[in-house]
């Protein structure tokens, strides 16, 4: 015997295609921000990467930024990262 | 502005599903591998100098590459497409659909009762309201997609727990909460629920022996039912995908019970929250963490609550579930509400600054706080290390009271108050 059964899942949004932003053609003088999520030890990792381009890519000016608080949005720190910046590295993300 | 995210590797499925789910499958992403906590400076810049663990190319190349790499036609259109979720799945007999909802990780891994249209039907019987009425929304954490839910869903995850229609609208209530009970957290959460009101009389929820455990047929089904639903309605509790704690958590189960309000030397719950005593109400804690026990209040209780709360985890608020007889043993020491026993405990439940703030979590989530003057924390940053500081305020510790009198017993939970929610307005 066959039986009839709902599907118990929920309904998903659309998802909306956005297109990536425009590459740079080289970071030599670009200001990079490195965002740090605020995870635990993400802000060594940060530091040990601003260390990294200090030493290798000394052309591109690389900034340690951080929002103000951990799983929440921070629209001032994107607003100045916007701004300032001519890209973005995010992490660490677990 | 150009972007990379970095992840450690752990998460790709993960990282590479929100991206799609966002719409930009293409997403530029590194990865470095797990963990970073607890790695020192020269580990983790032997991370950023070696080998991305995903693409097995060096770290540094996907990120300059990720900033530099002009665009492909993927790039440029991202992708978007409607997603949907059928009523009803193609027909089958009881085996082969056993076996769907297996496959489709639908279910706990413990049989189902399949929601047929039958028994939905029946079930939705034990409410007013519409099948589809939207209840609300789901997510298995902040940053992921919503799935949104109809009264119909959450009726059909009611009848796959064994719940009877007279439980639907406490389970509604807890759907209607907004809190999943299977957060993705890498944490392993679980979110437990308490029910207060006179619904627990009605459908005959017992507070009494054994209360948290499997020996009710509605404080069990209730609770598969809310982990069950979570799991669907928020659009999986996959691991790898939708779901990452490291540990998982048995009360992901089953982890709902009723306040022994009769029995208890306290006004309930609920009516702390400021709701009427005649109110039903459902009222859900996020953690389930860490479990600690004991008996009491026996001569060395401040020594032992002490010890206690020096064993919580520092991010996450408990919840103290206090059999009646433990209960009236704090009433006879002079605590006549719960409030003066939390005052009690926040006052008495210290850490020195140096252990409160070496935690992975604390670090996270208050730190940041506490750099930019937010109180309690800001507070707590300038104490010395070895000085000893509040773990809790009064006001987030939760004291409920349940249990059968057998054992003056008490339990403490990882169970932060989230929020409470009338089950009258989903009958």
């Amino acid at each position: 015997m066959k039986l009839s059964v709902h599907d118990p899942r929920g309904y998903p949004p659309k998802v909306t295609g956005k297109r990536l932003a425009p590459r740079l053609q080289s970071l030599d003088g670009k200001v990079v921000y490195l965002v740090d999520c605020l995870f635990d030890n993400s802000e060594a990792f940060m530091n040990q990467l601003l260390d990294w381009f200090g030493e290798h890519l000394p052309a591109v000016n690389a900034r340690i930024i951080k929002p103000r608080q951990s799983w929440v949005d921070d629209p001032d720190m994107r607003k100045r990262v916007e701004a300032e910046g001519q890209a973005a590295i995010l992490g660490v993300g677990l | 502005m150009p972007t990379v995210a970095v992840h450690t590797d752990p998460f790709a499925r993960l990282a590479r599903a929100t991206a799609l789910a966002n719409g930009m499958p293409t997403a530029r992403q590194a990865f470095v591998p797990q963990p970073v906590v607890g790695r020192t400076p020269p580990q983790l810049r032997g991370y950023i100098e070696g080998v991305d663990p995903v693409s097995k190319r060096p770290f540094i190349q996907e990120v300059l590459e990720g900033l530099t790499r002009p665009l492909d036609d993927k790039d440029l259109k991202g992708v978007a497409f409607e997603r949907s979720t059928p009523r009803l799945v193609p027909p089958g007999t009881e085996e082969d659909l056993q076996q769907l909802f297996i496959e489709n990780k639908w279910t706990d891994f413990l049989p189902v009762i399949l929601p047929t249209e039958e028994r939905v039907a029946a079930m939705l019987r034990g409410t007013s309201h519409k099948p589809d009425e939207v209840v609300g929304r789901l997510a298995p954490t902040a940053f992921r997609e919503a799935w949104e839910f109809t009264v119909e869903k959450v009726a059909v995850n009611a009848v796959m727990a064994g719940c009877r229609p007279e439980y639907l609208p406490v389970v509604l209530a807890l759907a209607a909460s907004g809190q999943t009970a299977r957060s993705s957290s890498t944490t392993s959460f679980a979110t437990l629920a308490m029910v207060n009101g006179p619904i627990r009389n009605e459908i005959g929820m017992d507070s009494g022996i054994g209360v948290l455990g499997p020996f009710n047929h509605a404080n069990a089904t209730i609770g598969r039912a809310y982990n069950l639903l979570s799991q669907n309605l928020q659009g999986g509790s996959v691991p790898g995908e939708t779901y990452m704690g490291s540990l998982g958590n048995w009360y992901n189960y089953s982890a709902c019970f009723p306040e022994a309000e009769e029995r208890s030397p306290w006004p309930p719950f609920h009516v702390q929250k400021g709701f009427k005593a005649e109110e039903s109400v459902a009222s859900v804690f996020f953690g389930g963490r860490y479990t600690l026990a004991g008996f009491g209040p026996r001569e060395t209780w401040r020594e032992e609550f002490r010890r206690v709360f020096a064993a919580c985890e520092q991010h996450l608020a408990p919840l103290l579930v206090l059999d009646p007889i433990a209960a009236r043993g704090f009433v006879e020491l002079g605590f006549d509400n719960k409030e003066k026993l939390a005052e009690w405990l926040s006052d008495n439940g210290r850490l020195s600054a140096r252990e409160y703030w070496d935690n992975q979590w604390v670090q996270t989530l208050f730190r940041s706080l506490a750099v930019a003057g937010v109180e309690p924390y800001a507070a707590k940053y300038k104490a010395k290390p070895d000085e000893l500081i509040r773990v809790y305020e009064p006001s987030q510790i939760s004291i409920a009271v349940a249990g059968g009198e057998t054992q003056g017993a008490w339990r403490m939970f990882g169970g932060r108050y989230v929020k409470s929610v009338s089950v009258d307005a989903w009958r």
